[in-house]
């Protein structure tokens, strides 16, 4: 599971308010490295959610992102090289993603995640 | 990549062993799946550079056609876990990469405008009555463009009706109609195979 992934991700519980975005406990990273296209970085960044994207970066040991983007560091190569691999490089293999109001943990496996809910939840 | 080169990759796509009847797994086979893919770019730039979402993969030939068209990201989604299992075995093989995750459509953990285009053949509500209508509301709130659906032209009305009034899709056009062929792959299943008349459906979203 990459970055971009998690950063669409939320709990879904039934009455929580405040699912997003899910915590990561990682047990198993990998790093496959992919063909870095400005334009899609361009094109994705104003849809991302910045600060979650950097705060699970963060919390996978990456801290190259910078808190707050300026349209010209869209055209800086060591900028985008940073988001690149932050947001497609990076591979959640084995782990959790946990909701931040209910502490529920949705557990990851070979690289999916697995937010099925339980009867109780929906 | 030219549709009959398209159609050839998708047949090296492995199928279910044991399609599961309550989920209706049947698979898109690689003349359906190539041609929506190919029409969805060539006709309407939905998939080259886009980021495309597969709701109810299964086995991940959209998605793989998707990438195989050059879609920048895609995320398949399904609910069961031998799915997954498979979609990613065949993404291997036929060296592509998916996002994949597993989740029910009727509480889709989805936050954001991320995707672009959503890409589908969803149940057609045999089994599990309304299903198809569940999908296609899913995929209208997660599409931020586009989305291909396939639906059994018997429903057509209802579908467009339903797809503009109800799910806030902007518009709902039948590109066109085809026949799904689907082989005897459940015990109950009397006759070799029988075709459907289905939809090939582009709605959007915006």
């Amino acid at each position: 599971m990459r970055l971009i992934t998690h950063n669409m991700l939320s709990c879904n519980i039934k009455g929580v308010t405040n699912g997003y975005p899910l915590g990561i406990e990682a047990s198993r990273l990998e790093t496959k490295e992919s063909e870095l296209n400005p334009e899609f970085l361009r094109k994705i960044f104003p849809k991302l959610e910045w600060k979650a994207l950097r705060d699970a970066a963060h919390s996978l040991g990456l801290n190259d992102l910078p808190e707050h983007v300026e349209p010209s560091m869209l055209e800086d190569a060591d900028f985008l090289k940073n988001f690149h691999h932050a947001l497609l490089e990076v591979h959640l293999e084995e782990g959790a993603l946990i909701c931040p109001e209910t502490g529920r943990r949705f557990p990851v496996t070979k690289g999916v995640p697995n937010m099925l809910l339980n009867e109780d939840e929906v | 990549m030219k549709l009959k080169q398209l159609e050839s990759y998708l047949g090296d796509v492995v199928q279910f062993a044991n399609p599961k009847i309550e989920l209706e797994q049947y698979p898109t086979g690689p003349h359906i799946a190539s041609r929506m893919l190919f029409m969805a770019e060539s006709s309407y730039g939905d998939i080259d550079g886009k980021v495309v979402a597969d709701l109810g993969c299964g086995c991940g030939t959209l998605g793989i056609a998707a990438l195989l068209l050059d879609a920048a990201q895609v995320v398949g989604v399904d609910v069961d876990g031998d799915a997954l299992l498979l979609a990613h075995e065949n993404c291997n093989e036929l060296e592509v990469e998916m996002e994949l995750i597993q989740a029910s459509l009727t509480h889709l953990p989805w936050r954001g405008p991320i995707v672009d285009t959503v890409v589908m053949n969803p149940p057609f509500g045999t089994r599990c009555k309304g299903a198809d209508m569940e999908f296609l509301a899913a995929a209208l709130k997660v599409a931020g463009t586009a989305v291909y659906s396939l639906h059994k032209t018997s429903t057509r009305a209802h579908i467009k009706r339903v797809a503009v009034r109800d799910f806030g899709a902007t518009s709902a056009e039948v590109l066109c109609e085809l026949r799904y062929n689907l082989p005897a792959s459940y015990k109950f299943h009397k006759q070799r195979e029988v075709d459907i008349a289905v939809d090939l459906w582009r709605f959007t979203t915006s």
